[in-house]
């Protein structure tokens, strides 16, 4: 055996071979592979194959779009019918318990709100799916795992957008004013892909070990959406339960795109930075939980 | 018995020194896997309560492959026998970079493209071409890369029409057809072949066996794994023998077929060789 009597030009070789391989990544000449401790791959080498591999999670969400016909007129239709029924349901329901007397922009919150939880719910959900569902491609090929919830991110983004158009026709038909603030919703919608994509990496890897994950996912989400400023407006919470609506993600990233969306309002600096931070550190803890056990997925399907 | 594959330039006596670094194709030093399962058939938060209740352990570890080590230069198509089980697979997932070694090390020197067993690789909903397009960009190919071979791929595997229907609507041997066809045109260094070819009919065969000669003058190293004994030693110019994640016997494939054959004729587990 090599290894019982390694000689000391062996190391070096061996050293040598470790060192290129580390500097260059996947895609280098010599490859390495070793146990690991519980940790993560080294980071700069796997973002870059990372993004060296993104038309893999494109094409993925495409094909599985096609799949699904959400790119067919009927397809798009379905994306928005249902969680405008979703939002007509609840107007419904809300308006028996609390006549209000402007219901017009309460109906456009309303839709802007469930459409964009219907955004993180959906990445949520098959970004859920995205590793166990993707057996065969885990296990008979070498690519960074993370590939397989952004993926689905990118799957529930485009799947979000024609009601995002739909809620445009919705505002002026409610005859609310236009803004230029409203472009900064951007902002938020950028929050909530950061942390719908931590969200789905997180779910991803819970599913691997728990695979009744999704079960349970639908009560979940919906107890996150009575919780957040979706149903009621922001400056509607009781006083008492404010200090606490404040831990909920959702309150700062989705309180402010629907702020800035419906009525144009521009948020206190507080909310900007809460939906920042809430994204960067779902984005940090759930790629960090995915990559640290990434490697044992090919194991455990 | 490190690294006596067939290698003329070599003379006996260097054979216990580890070759240069630059001769390697893959190197495999002391290399133990542990596929770690859990008794139940999906692991659940119910399961998991029940069991946590219950006190007992979560998982059952299997040895598949124990202490293996060997090395290839480049140049060599090494066969790889032995019975169902034996970690045969394990071995070429671990190549691959998919499993990580539960201990000892790797070094591949190359791009890998490994073909596992019946083109598993695939999401059976989606179409030919598509897990073609799919299968290339996961290996790192570019989009123009991947359209420019889907041609060169559909014609190779001779699909016709059924390159756009749905995988699930394929035989078998057309699966396996499309991902030998797949990953022979990757480009890889090393090329792993894992019992894709007993699905295949004759005329497939003969076609596959053709192309991998053809790759052989240019990839640095190929893997076959097969349970057709004369395939390995027409195609093959070394071989190991597995058995139960041990490593039996390396060396020549004439040697090693020999030996694996004399095995089973007096071994415990006696089943017919036709059913190689
Ligand atoms: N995903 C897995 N989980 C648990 N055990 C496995 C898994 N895959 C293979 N094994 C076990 O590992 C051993 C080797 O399997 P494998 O490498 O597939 O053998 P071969 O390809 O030679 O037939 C077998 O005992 C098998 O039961
Ligand atoms: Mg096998």
């Amino acid at each position: 055996m090599p290894s019982a009597g390694m000689s000391a030009a062996d190391h070096a070789a061996n050293k040598a071979a470790v060192d290129r391989a580390s500097k260059s990544g996947y895609l280098s000449d010599v490859q390495v592979y070793e146990p690991h401790r519980v940790g993560l791959p080294p980071l700069v080498p796997y973002f870059r194959e990372l993004w060296h591999r993104r038309p893999f999670a494109a094409e993925l969400s495409r094909a599985e779009m096609r799949s699904a016909n959400t790119r067919t007129f009927f397809g798009q239709i379905w994306l928005v019918l249902n969680p405008l029924l979703l939002a007509a349901v609840y107007f419904v329901l809300l308006f028996i318990l609390a006549p209000r007397d402007e219901p017009g922009p309460f109906f456009a919150h309303l839709t802007a709100g469930i459409f964009a939880f219907y955004f993180i719910s959906g990445a949520l959900t098959t970004g859920a799916r995205s590793v166990v569902g993707g057996g065969a491609l885990i296990g008979n090929m070498a690519f960074p795992r993370l590939l397989m919830p952004m993926s689905a991110v990118r799957t529930a983004f485009f799947r979000f957008l024609p009601p995002l158009v739909v809620y445009f026709v919705i505002h002026a038909a409610m005859g609310l004013p236009w803004s230029w603030t409203m472009v900064l919703a951007v902002y938020f919608m950028g929050c909530m892909v950061v942390f719908a994509a931590g969200m789905a990496a997180m779910f991803a890897t819970l599913q691997v070990y728990f695979r009744d994950t999704t079960s349970f996912l639908p009560y979940f989400l919906r107890i996150w959406l009575y919780l957040s400023p979706v149903l009621w407006f922001i400056e509607e919470v009781p006083a008492r339960l404010a200090p606490f609506l404040k831990f909920n993600p959702l309150y700062s990233i989705l309180g402010g795109f629907t702020d800035l969306l419906v009525r144009g309002d521009v948020p206190p600096p507080g909310i900007w930075v809460m939906a920042a931070g809430w994204a960067v550190a779902a984005v940090v803890v759930g790629f960090l939980y995915f990559m640290s056990r990434e490697r044992e997925f090919a194991v455990r399907l | 018995m490190s690294s006596l594959f067939a290698s003329e330039s070599r003379a006996p006596d260097a054979v216990a020194a580890p070759l240069p670094v630059d001769d390697v194709a893959v190197r495999v030093q002391n290399v133990s896997v542990t596929y770690r399962t859990t008794f139940e058939r999906t692991p659940t938060f119910k399961t998991a309560v029940v069991r946590l209740g219950r006190g007992e352990r979560a998982v059952r570890e299997v040895q598949a492959l124990k202490n293996v080590s060997f090395e290839v230069p480049v140049g060599t198509s090494l066969g790889i026998v032995g019975a169902n089980g034996a970690g045969k697979s394990t071995l070429i997932r671990t190549l691959g970079g998919i499993l990580p070694p539960t201990s000892g090390r790797i070094e591949v020197h190359g791009r890998i493209s490994a073909l596992l067993a019946l083109g598993v690789g695939f999401n059976p909903n989606l179409s030919g071409t598509e897990n073609v397009v799919l299968g290339g960009l996961a290996n790192g190919l570019t989009r123009r890369q991947v359209d420019e071979r889907a041609h060169d791929i559909a014609e190779f595997a001779e699909l016709g029409d059924f390159m756009d229907l749905p995988i699930r609507t394929y035989s078998s041997g057309m699966r396996s057809r499309l991902a030998f066809a797949v990953s022979v045109h990757m480009d890889p260094d090393i090329l792993m072949i894992d019992e894709a070819l007993s699905a295949g009919d004759a005329k497939f065969k003969k076609k596959a066996a053709e192309k991998m000669h053809e790759l052989m003058t240019t990839a640095r190293a190929m893997f076959l794994v097969s349970h057709a004994l004369a395939s390995v030693k027409e195609m093959c110019n070394a071989a190991i023998w597995l058995h139960k994640g041990e490593l039996m016997l390396q060396g020549s494939p004439e040697e090693v077929v020999a030996g694996y054959t004399k095995f089973l004729e007096v071994g415990e587990d006696a089943f017919s060789l036709e059913d190689l």
